[in-house]
């Protein structure tokens, strides 16, 4: 019961789905399966809620070491989810002024996009946006050339960070005051060996660099992963992976 | 311990009083040349009456049963002083207290940089807190409501929130009760006991999204790929053949399939294999060092408009985007 | 000077980030941009189309994001609306909904002309991920029994006729991650052949090369193919560039100049310190 039920819907579940692809007349199992799937993403946000909530009250109650910014953390958590909740300071929507509660719950003015605007936005922004100072303390302190592997990864970032700016046009502006005979020729007289010097600039060099190593790398990068994960859904949906059951 | 990597505590006070006081300067600055931190608007009025369809539609301001006014921001190269002075537009305390809130914040996040303090630490607690119930307010009215609750109880939803959706139940409206007994499973997860009933929801999420990620990885990461990676290695044009085309096409190839052995572990990477693994490797460093490349450049764009913000919207040194 | 190089308080490189971003952005230094071949496949993509085709732009991306994003989210708002494209706005992220109504905003600002219901719309924000694109590609109102304003589909005038985004003569993606365009290859492009563009992260970028051009007919990749984008724009629609909000993403080209400069800057110092320590410690 507490492992058998779970394994069967996640192998019924999994071959609707297969089942619904390749089979017109089931197609609509398929919608419903995804319907459900949708609504229960909601359940899932309802779950990560909730335990944040009960990991920051414990922290709270048992009044650990920085037990206040849990509070705080609670204190944000429920007043965001009561003036979104109660759709605080929404007009009702022009199309329906009668109906209170019939308005757009982020309206421009309304508390919740308040707390978005002014709180959300800044904050979430500003996390991420503090990456580029320690993606420039790591470029310091950890790009070695250490190999022949480590000095082609940094001689085409170098490539690639130059590139994508001005600098890798302007950087080979020197090219526009030699004479086209010696930009573009071919090379030793054959007519389908053209050498084009203008090629080697940065930008255009990126642009190389991204359709072909970048590409042929990336590929098999994919079709690998797209093995294991065919691989990890197989198993899953055999029954051969049972991991996600947890323990008893 | 690398010494370096510590954060050197003596220098912490000299190195915030530094930074007050150039803040100070700033913003007294600011605050002297422009109107630092202000947002104007103006009012809009709104009406509504009941037609005789007993429809409500908009009607001229002031004589409308249903009435409400929403406010317009006045972009600050726009405001002018006659607007201000003839009340056309207002200063807006809510907004304006917003506006250097968020400034406020964003200063709190990068005084991490100098030291983990409490005013980063508060401003991070809060970031959780306020993220994490908006996206439970987004869940519950952009999906909860129409989708689950408008199934079940059309009625209600449509006399309530959603006017505009039919108050009839549709065909099977009853198997909707299936998603919503799952939802009250899930939350067993919770609870200090019976949380095993919470696998049951688990295992219907992991086998959905096992099946979606099958058919969706077989099909274009994994056929279309192959298929894609597969190209003429002699290209012609109109002047006969082409050289570096035909190059590039070549690489793309050599450099696809020697990477493809790096990944294949089941061989040891000796010999011929491992020469060919060592070349793949060399093509993979290099799509490495080209995501290194794009990665630095996305961080500094966030980083710049977050500065941008500071010293448009906030200090007004530039004009606001 | 080596042992104080080597141990350089990381404060003073974060400085010197600070200062190498916000000198440009004070200075207000613009670079003239050369228009590459991937935006030019992107722009290409929607001027090429009929004036009112009908176009899906989903915005998967958040606040975290938007300081790259945004720019190019925009500039296909304006350039869809200068062609006339009839504009279905969704978001697969819960913070992307607010960046669609940024972009309703542009519209109801810069085009005031076009018309809720006829020439856009939104659709909420549907949880989900893959099984939404999944969904919608069979079924949109299965999904949306409603638009963004509580209408349902069928009342209005640009999504009677619309079964699902197979009818969709577009999509267009902008992508902070997953859900992203990865899912809208996956699951809209390849299997059902639906014409889809892309702008993503810097992050994102290179993953999506492989898609191009028989998945993804085109890619913005980070703020520097957003601003060849606006270039692009601005050659053959010389009035914006009026606009001040239009060059958005131009602008911040101008701080990734410096900052590119600084960061190879810092990669060849470290080597040269960390090259010298290893002789003076062999020697």
């Amino acid at each position: 019961m507490k492992r058998t039920v779970p394994l069967i819907i996640a192998i019924i579940a999994g071959f609707v789905l297969l089942i619904a692809n390749f089979i017109p007349f089931a197609e609509g199992w398929g919608l419903t399966a995804q319907e459900w799937f949708n609504i229960l993403a909601v359940g899932a946000m309802i779950l990560g809620g909730g335990n944040l909530i009960k990991l920051h009250l414990k922290k709270v109650s048992s009044q650990r070491k920085g037990w206040g910014y849990s509070a705080v953390t609670i204190v944000c958590f429920f007043g965001t989810l009561l003036i979104g909740m109660l759709k605080w300071g929404v007009h009702p929507n022009p199309l329906y002024a009668n109906y209170s509660w019939s308005g757009y719950y982020l309206e421009s003015g309304s508390g919740l996009w308040w707390i978005y605007q002014h709180m959300v936005v800044p904050l979430t922004a500003m996390m991420f946006a503090m990456l580029a100072f320690y993606v420039a303390t790591a470029a310091f302190r950890a790009f070695r050339a250490k190999n022949i592997e480590a000095t082609l990864l940094l001689i085409t970032a170098g490539i690639v960070l130059l590139g994508r700016t001005y600098a890798g046009v302007w950087l080979f502006g020197w090219l526009d005051w030699l004479p086209e005979g010696i930009t573009h020729f071919n090379l030793a007289g054959i007519p389908w060996l053209p050498i084009d010097f203008y090629s080697l600039q940065f930008d255009r060099l990126t642009i190389w660099i991204m359709e072909v190593p970048n590409t042929a790398g990336t590929r098999a990068i994919t079709i690998g992963i797209a093995l294991g994960v065919v691989a990890t859904s197989l198993r899953i949906l055999l029954g051969v992976d049972r991991s996600y059951l947890g323990q008893d | 311990m690398d010494k370096s990597l510590e954060t050197p505590k003596k220098s912490n006070n000299t190195i915030w009083a530094i930074i007050f006081i150039i803040g100070a300067i700033m913003l007294i600055w600011s605050m002297t040349t422009s109107r630092t931190g202000q947002v104007w608007v103006t009012a809009e009025s709104h009406s509504f009456s009941e037609n005789p369809d007993g429809v409500y539609t908009p009607t001229q301001a002031g004589s409308g049963e249903i009435e409400w006014t929403t406010y317009n921001v006045v972009p600050e190269n726009e405001l002018t002083q006659v607007a201000i002075n003839n009340g056309e537009a207002t200063l807006s305390w809510s907004r304006t207290i917003g506006l250097w809130l968020a400034a406020i914040f964003t200063l709190f996040i990068l005084s991490f940089l100098v030291g983990d303090n409490p005013a980063y630490k508060f401003a991070e607690a809060m970031v959780v807190g306020t993220s994490a119930g908006y996206v439970m307010v987004i869940g519950l009215w952009d999906v909860f409501v129409p989708n689950l609750l408008g199934k079940l109880l059309p009625g209600v939803v449509q006399g309530w929130a959603l006017p505009g959706m039919s108050a009839e139940y549709i065909s099977f409206w009853w198997v909707y009760f299936i998603p919503a007994i799952l939802i009250v499973m899930l939350l067993f997860q919770l609870m200090p006991k019976g949380g095993w009933i919470s696998r049951w929801p688990i295992a219907f999420f992991i086998g959905i999204t096992a099946g979606y990620r099958m058919i969706g990885y077989v099909e274009a990461d994994l056929v279309a790929q192959i298929k894609a990676g597969i190209v003429p290695l002699w290209i012609s044009g109109e002047g006969g053949f082409e050289f570096w085309p035909s190059f590039n096409a070549c690489l793309l190839t050599i450099a696809t399939l020697s990477a493809m052995v790096y990944f294949f572990f089941s061989v040891e990477h000796k010999g011929l294999v491992g020469r060919i693994a060592k070349v793949g490797i060399w093509f993979l460093m290099i799509t490495f060092g080209a995501s290194f490349g794009y990665t630095v450049m996305g961080r500094i764009a966030l980083l710049a408009a977050r500065l941008e913000f500071l010293f448009g919207e906030w200090l007004h040194f530039i004009p606001s985007s | 000077m080596l042992h104080a190089l080597q141990n350089l308080d990381r404060r003073w490189i974060f400085l010197s980030m600070l200062i190498a971003v916000a000198i440009p952005i004070l200075a207000k230094t613009v670079f003239p941009e050369v228009v590459s071949k991937q935006a030019k496949m992107v722009f290409d993509s929607i001027e090429n189309l009929p004036d009112g085709s009908n176009i899906l732009l989903s915005y998967d991306f958040d606040p975290a994001s938007q300081g790259e994003l945004l720019p190019m989210a925009q500039a296909f708002t304006r350039h869809c609306s200068i062609k006339g494209h009839k504009q279905y706005y969704m978001a697969l992220w819960p913070l992307g909904s607010p960046m669609v109504d940024l972009s309703i905003d542009t519209i109801e600002s810069e085009y005031p002309d076009m018309v809720y219901g006829e020439d856009y719309m939104k659709f909420d924000y549907k949880a989900g991920g893959e099984a939404v694109i999944r969904m919608i590609t069979q079924d949109l109102r299965g999904m949306f029994p409603l638009d963004s304003r509580g209408v349902p589909l069928d009342q209005i005038p640009m999504t009677k006729n619309i079964k699902n985004i197979q009818d969709m003569d577009l999509i267009i993606n902008v992508s902070a991650g997953d859900p992203g365009t990865k899912q809208w290859v996956q699951f809209a492009a390849t299997p059902f052949g639906l014409t889809t563009i892309s702008g993503c992260t810097g992050v994102q970028a290179p993953q999506m090369y492989p898609y191009i051009p028989e998945q993804l007919a085109g890619m913005l990749g980070a703020i520097k193919a957003a601003a060849e984008y606006e270039a692009a724009i601005d050659a053959v629609y010389p009035s914006i560039n009026d606009n001040p909000k239009a060059q958005e993403a131009k602008r911040r080209m101008g701080p990734q100049l410096v900052a590119h400069g600084l960061m190879i800057g810092l990669i060849v110092l470290g080597n040269v310190i960390f090259f010298v320590s290893r002789k003076r410690g062999q020697a």
